[in-house]
């Protein structure tokens, strides 16, 4: 199908682009990587009257090195991030979750911020953004503001970005050294989860030190799994114990049940594939 | 209405386009170049698989504006002097279609993976085309041909990308 028609501008700093989205209104919509949202306005479930497209402003790109911390700017395509040494380095759970995302096509137009931005309960990042403390960096008329991803997931497609505003960057502390690993489970190519695990662990002397572990699609937002992550820390990295820890996945969660899955199966992948992914993680 | 200033397949256009044009819609339409084509409403299919800058995008899944002051390379931009892409050879060979009709998305997207992987392995190649559906082959052809293809381009003879050649209005 035809989008329904709307405006198109395309600012050439985030500056101008605050400016367009307050003179848009309403209806303004922003576009990054168009590849959740030029499908939406194809099936006419979304009519803005201006679309705002962020792909003329060169300083939402790129990917640096920020003291403890990588900077990957909003409009960063997954493809970049997939092949970008810092990221490999320092931040690898992003790499290993953005490999599984979508295809080919897809990974070289859909962005970082985006896809963060449009907050699917499905969508590859968000677990790995919570489980990695990442900061979420949003401009607006009054300046900018720094949300924590446990506060910036909200609901289901929906964000700490509020009206007028704009995700510019996204800053992961570096976890330079430990070990990572996305698990997802799906049907098909270039299916979405049906549930998967993000996982970073940092053993010391065979004993497991640190943990992260990120949920996806295991609630209307994504879930950060503290009881895992509070059984795995001072255990030994093997699988009986990664196993009995992975049982604490489901503290918390609110499982969806929809034509992919009932929410009892989805309990049932989160704890297997969280042994997994933790495994894989320390392997 | 906005302007574009785009070179597919070599040839640069300008035309004024509405803004919710999708990128496939003006090669076709406009350009007449029917050789990319649509086969679904929800960017799965890959049939529409163009080159954008020398990267695969699904062109149902861009809009024409966006790719004002870019270079579009299409199905029809891959043969040199009448002689096929390799890729296209192998496609021939290989018998790697029956309908046809998701061929010309599986050429490009083929293109874009051996030049990212020029020795993919049978995982890879699946992998690689996996926004690409077919509802004839079961793919067995397909990855082949991809696989014979890899072969026939060594060592790295990839499709070079023509310079610009003149300028010409798409139409209307
Ligand atoms: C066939 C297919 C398969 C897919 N499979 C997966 C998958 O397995 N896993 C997965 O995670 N995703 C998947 N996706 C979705 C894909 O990852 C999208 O790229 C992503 O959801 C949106 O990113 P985008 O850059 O394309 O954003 P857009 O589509 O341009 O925008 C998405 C939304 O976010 C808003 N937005 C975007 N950027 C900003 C910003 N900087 N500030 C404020 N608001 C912003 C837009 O206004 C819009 O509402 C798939 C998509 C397709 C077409
Ligand atoms: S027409 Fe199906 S993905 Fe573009
Ligand atoms: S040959 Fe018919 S869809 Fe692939």
């Amino acid at each position: 199908m035809i989008p329904s028609k709307f405006d198109y501008v395309k600012p050439s700093s985030v500056a101008e682009a605050i400016t367009a989205l307050r003179d848009g209104g309403d209806d303004a919509k922003i576009l990054a990587g168009g590849q959740s949202l030029i499908p939406v306005l194809r099936l006419r479930l979304a009519t803005p009257s201006v679309l705002i497209d962020l792909g003329g402003i060169p300083e939402l790109r790129g990917i640096r090195e920020d003291g403890d911390r990588i900077a990957i700017g909003a409009m960063t395509a997954y493809y970049d991030v997939i092949r970008d040494d810092l990221v490999k380095q320092h931040v690898r759970l992003l790499a290993q979750a953005t490999e599984t995302v979508a295809d080919g096509q897809v990974r070289h137009r859909g962005t970082l911020g985006g896809s963060l931005a449009h907050a699917d309960p499905a969508g590859d990042l968000g677990a790995v953004a919570l489980a990695l403390d990442a900061e979420l960096v949003i401009a607006g008329a009054d300046g900018t503001r720094t949300v924590p991803a446990s506060e910036f997931f909200v609901d289901y497609f929906t964000t700490a970005i509020g009206e007028g505003e704009i995700l510019t960057e996204i800053r992961f502390p570096k976890h330079t050294g430990w070990g990572s690993h996305y698990e997802k489970f799906n049907r098909t190519a270039q299916a979405w989860s049906m549930v998967a695990i993000a996982a970073a662990i940092r053993v010391e002397g065979g004993t497991i030190a640190e943990a992260r572990v990120g949920l996806t699609n295991m609630g209307t937002t994504p879930i950060r799994a503290t009881g895992v992550e509070q059984a795995l820390v001072g255990q030994p990295a093997t699988a009986d114990a990664v196993r009995a820890a992975a049982d604490h996945v489901t503290e918390g969660t609110s499982a969806p049940s929809d034509a992919d899955a009932a929410a009892d199966y989805r309990e049932h992948l989160a704890k297997v594939l969280t042994g997994r992914a933790v495994l894989a993680a320390v392997g | 209405m906005a302007q574009v200033r785009v070179t597919v397949d070599g040839v640069v256009y300008a035309d004024d386009v509405e803004p919710r044009t999708l990128l496939v819609h003006y090669l076709r339409e406009r350009l007449g170049k029917t050789g990319t084509l649509v086969g679904c409403d929800t960017s799965n299919c890959g049939a529409c698989t163009v080159h954008l800058n020398g990267q695969s995008v699904k062109s149902c899944s861009v809009l024409a504006v966006q790719v004002d002051g870019a270079e579009v390379t299409t199905i029809e931009g891959i043969a040199r002097d009448g002689k096929l892409h390799p890729v296209q050879e192998a496609f021939n060979e290989c018998h790697a279609l029956q309908c046809g009709y998701c061929t010309p998305g599986m050429i490009m997207q083929s293109i874009d993976l051996l030049g990212d992987n020029p020795d993919p392995n049978e995982q890879e190649v699946r992998e690689g085309i996996e926004g690409n559906l077919c509802r004839c082959t079961g793919y067995q052809n397909i990855v082949r041909a991809v696989q014979s293809a890899a072969e026939k381009m060594k060592p790295g003879a990839q499709a070079d990308v023509q310079s610009p050649v003149s300028v010409a209005g798409g139409g209307d």
